[in-house]
């Protein structure tokens, strides 16, 4: 019997490559073991949220992706991390380039303090991708555009940055973070700080991000988690409980952890 | 489910509670009225301080000229035929002064009285007819009225701080003379400008600021541009880039002892090192500078490391999460930030480097300047410096000098303070 | 499964599962109380079967409102939200089943003082008898969340139906021979298929129980053994 295929059947059916591959991740911080032998595969053009209690390093492995790690003295990282099958960790690559390659958008929204125009360009700037100041007027409009910000903002470009909408500067946040046309989004929290009108229109955005960018994205939500992604990933005590589809996480895990995590038991 | 244990808590009954609660408010009136009380003292220092030196200092902006007419007679000049500037210069004016004098007091014909008498007009006041004669020669010959200044202790009886009589500072026939030419020639009291255009001199109506005005600025100046740029650099390194271990530690103790190191200490360091070892010229403000600067580092140091610390980290992590090197991330975004915070440490350091004393002392500023410096190596003085000098004369003149110094001093200060506010206010601005 | 951290959102899902349950013994008895009232012509307790299905539907509405107000409050998430929808999902079936003995008490009622064969009513007797099995072990299974009972149920069904099709084609017989039992037939007709509905939300809850426990929808086709669409249709078995 021929039944119509729902779109969760399809998008399960076209199994997209591979972006960043991570095998055997442990990090310390001093002595503090705050991830233990992680080991995960994130699919390209998709969202992979990645949920678990306070403390349970999936912040941490976040910034493993774009060596933000780096900037604190006492963490180590060892194992391998790939992003299309390049490690991140090779000398040969800049972490400049790397980071250029993987955005960031933080917790709590963090524009420059300074023009919303400016805050856009900077990265376009420092990385030299806009020889003209056309070209840079152009990737400045279409990164608001993308952002879905630009109707907002275009009669004020040159206003500080820090004087729109917490939910506004986060898509500031955001439109900077894509200006460089990174490969893949990392997302702390992104909405933590906003209200729930604001929430649902980064969320929105989210969803018309996959199109063109890998995102991976941390919450405490697991309402938002199950909204936004297509895998998600059960982090507990340092250690990766476990992966899969976002309907069968949330649906029928299959460890008694991600079990008692989604349903609210957890001590 | 959790069981909640009942909290054991006896409540008091009404009266004590009002009780209670009325004496908590007696607490924090009573503490109110501490600290209003703290700062109405403070206040009223204050007030007594401004009130005693500009009472004492704003006379010493002023000085008693007298009006007279000289007969500019070649005969009396001693000057022949010569009209260039080298003999009009050294013409005898006060001949000239002394026969106006006498001109106004026929009765008077002591020797003594008349050399007294003479002795009413200031001793540069001859200076400022021959500025004149040299400016227009064709005067010789003519009777010319002229403005000229009193002398310091005739300035002083005019102004009331001294009296004639027995037992007083001048004479009963002083005090007669002088009453007496005020009668008979026009006396006004007018601003000294040679207090502000003139350097030291051990005549109290000769002597000015500007000398040490321009030493301190001179000193200020080589000490600013070299604490700052050294300080926040100093700063940007420990806070931003230096690994964590104890050999910072040590030296983030140290800067933090420098700063309540004494004073002269920084002195002696000067005269041994620039001095002794480096050879550099004495009293120079150059050499000023570098003490004062010395001095002055550790405060600017800990004041921009603590302004860089209150930088959001958050900034510093959206720069590098678009890619921006660790140098980029500071150099664009969190310095200016934490401008406004270092230009207030460096305010504070200025301000105390200005009415710093003691290490002056000790690498020869002290020295009496009567030209004013021209440059970072010539011989200067500063302001405080010039003031505890003055305070250290016995002339009653030199009292109103001293105050005087103090309020140019203030001036110094709060303009210096005032640039800093308007740019830290400019940094600010920009969000 | 440990408590939930919030101590009021347990209570609520309690409440709801003790609700469904009461709500279980509510329709069990008045299955039970229809099919007796029926053979022993107890025309009081027909009436009391007819009574007893507002309380029914208002616990249902009762129940359904509940779950809302949990779902809004909570965002259940995984066994939680299966709990509840299928708390809805059984209340609705249960709802169903107080309606069917509702309507076997009316017919109970009509039938009195016709003539009543005591042979005839045997067969709906043992069907009956059958499916309140089914109920009651359904409900257990819900009670304590045994996935293999309600399975049990669920296959069982088979059984439920055949008895249906071989009723119908006896009490067909009976009116053939005699039309005066035409009008008894037909009703009894109308109450085996009730009972045999009635069987069929008990297997409708055994799928709920089954989902409710392992998170998947029972797949495979249930087995339908009702072949009494066709009778009488040329009287061949229709080709599966």
């Amino acid at each position: 019997m021929e039944m119509p295929m729902t779109t969760a059947a399809l998008e399960a059916l076209e199994t997209p490559p591979t972006k960043i591959v991570a095998r055997d991740v442990n990090v310390y911080y001093g002595e503090k073991h705050a991830i233990r032998n992680l080991s995960i595969d994130v699919p390209a053009r998709s969202v992979t949220a990645f949920i678990g209690p306070s403390g349970c390093g999936k912040s941490t492995f976040l910034r493993c992706i774009n060596r933000m790690n780096d900037t604190i003295p006492s963490a180590r990282v060892t194992g391998k991390i790939a992003i299309d099958g390049e490690d991140i960790h090779d000398p040969s690559l800049d972490v400049v380039q790397l980071r250029a390659r993987v955005g960031m958008v933080f917790q709590k929204p963090n524009p420059f303090p300074k023009s919303i125009y400016e805050n856009v360009a900077y990265g376009p700037r420092i990385h030299g991708l806009a020889p003209s100041r056309t070209d840079l007027d152009a990737i400045v409009e279409a990164s608001l555009k993308k952002a879905s910000l630009w109707e907002e903002v275009k009669d004020r470009l040159h206003d500080a940055g820090t004087g729109l909408s917490g939910g506004q500067q986060q898509r500031l946040c955001i439109a900077r973070a894509i200006a460089v046309s990174p490969e893949v989004i990392l997302m702390d929290e992104p909405c933590s700080a906003l209200d729930p009108i604001a929430t649902a229109r980064i969320e929105d955005l989210i969803d018309e991000l996959r199109e063109n960018f890998t995102i991976v994205i941390v919450t405490h939500s697991m309402q938002q988690a199950a909204r936004v992604s297509q895998r998600t990933a059960f982090f507990h005590l340092g250690i990766l409980v476990e992966e899969g589809p976002t309907e069968m996480m949330f649906n029928n895990p299959t460890d008694k952890r991600t079990l008692d995590y989604i349903t609210g038991r957890f001590g | 489910m959790s069981d909640i244990a009942v909290i054991p808590a006896r409540h008091p009954g009404k009266a004590e509670a009002e009780r209670r609660v009325a004496r908590r408010y007696r607490a924090e009136r009573r503490f109110r009225f501490y600290g209003i009380a703290a700062i109405g003292f403070a206040a009223l220092f204050l007030v007594i301080l401004f009130a005693d030196i500009l009472s004492r200092g704003i006379p010493g902006f002023f000085h008693h000229r007298v009006g007279i007419q000289v007969t500019l007679d070649p005969a009396t000049l001693d000057i022949g035929d010569k009209r260039d500037p080298d003999a009009l210069r050294a013409a005898d004016y006060r001949a000239v002064i002394r026969e106006a004098l006498q001109a106004l007091f026929p009765d008077v014909t002591g020797r003594a009285e008349r050399r007294q008498l003479a002795g009413f007009v200031a001793t540069n006041a001859g200076a400022e007819i021959a500025r004149r004669v040299i400016a227009e020669p064709y005067i010789i010959g003519s009777k010319i009225n002229v403005n000229l200044p009193v002398s310091a202790e005739a300035d002083l009886y005019y102004k009331g701080k001294i009296k004639a009589g027995p037992g007083q500072q001048l004479s009963a026939e002083t005090g007669v003379l002088l009453d007496r030419l005020r009668a008979n020639a026009f006396v006004s009291q007018d601003f000294a400008w040679n207090f502000l255009e003139n350097g030291a001199s051990r005549e109290p109506e000769q002597a000015g600021i500007l000398a040490a005005l321009v030493g301190s600025a001179l000193t200020m100046l080589v000490t600013l541009l070299l604490c700052l740029p050294t300080g926040v650099a100093a700063a940007i390194y420990l806070e931003e880039f230096a690994p964590k271990n104890r050999l910072t530690d040590i030296i983030e103790v140290n800067i933090n002892n420098l700063a309540a190191v004494p004073s002269i200490i920084f002195g002696l360091l000067g005269l041994a090192v620039f001095l002794a070892m480096f050879g550099m010229p004495r009293s120079s403000s150059l050499v000023g500078g570098l003490v004062l600067a010395l001095l002055v580092l550790p405060t600017i140091i800990i004041a921009s490391r603590a302004a860089l610390k209150a930088v959001p980290p958050s900034i510093r992590e959206a720069a590098l999460g678009i890619g921006a090197s660790r140098q980029q991330a500071i150099f664009h975004h969190v310095l200016p930030l934490a401008m406004p915070g270092i230009l207030t440490g460096t305010i504070i350091g200025m301000a105390h480097a200005l009415g710093e004393t003691a290490p002056l002392l000790l690498i020869g500023m002290v020295a009496f300047i009567v030209d004013v410096p021209g440059g970072v190596t010539d011989a200067a003085t500063v302001l405080p410096v010039q003031i505890y000098q003055w305070s250290t004369f016995p002339e009653a003149a030199f009292q109103a000098k001293t105050a005087a110094g103090i309020i140019v001093l203030l001036v110094f200060l709060f303009l210096m303070n005032g640039a800093a506010i308007l740019l830290r206010k400019r940094f600010e601005r920009r969000w | 499964m440990a408590d939930h951290i919030v101590s009021t959102y347990e209570s609520e899902l309690k409440n709801l599962t003790r609700s469904v349950v009461e709500m279980g013994g509510m329709t069990e008895k008045q299955v039970v109380d229809a099919i007796d009232a029926l053979v022993k012509r107890d025309m009081l307790l027909a009436q009391n079967v007819i009574a007893a299905d507002p309380s029914v539907d208002a616990l249902e509405r009762v129940i359904e409102e509940r779950a809302i107000i949990t779902i809004a409050k909570r965002q259940p998430m995984g066994p939680d939200l299966r709990e509840i929808m299928s708390a809805i999902r059984i209340a609705n079936d249960l709802e169903r089943i107080g309606d069917l003995a509702k309507n076997i008490g009316k017919r109970a009622l009509a039938l009195n003082g016709a003539f009543q064969a005591q042979k005839l009513l045997r067969g709906v007797e043992h069907m009956g008898e059958l499916v309140l099995g089914q109920l009651k072990d359904v409900l257990d299974a819900f009670a304590v969340r045994d996935a293999d009972k309600a399975l049990a149920v669920w296959k069982s069904d088979g059984e439920v139906d055949q008895l249906h099709t071989s009723l119908f084609r006896e009490l067909l017989t009976y009116m053939m021979e005699d039309p005066r039992t035409i009008t008894l037939c037909a009703h009894l007709l109308f109450i085996a298929k009730n009972v045999e509905r009635i069987g069929d939300h008990a297997t409708n809850i055994a799928e709920t129980v089954y989902y409710l426990v392992h998170g998947r929808e029972l797949t495979d086709e249930r087995p339908k053994a009702d072949a009494s669409v066709y009778v009488g249709a040329a009287n061949q078995e229709p080709a599966r």
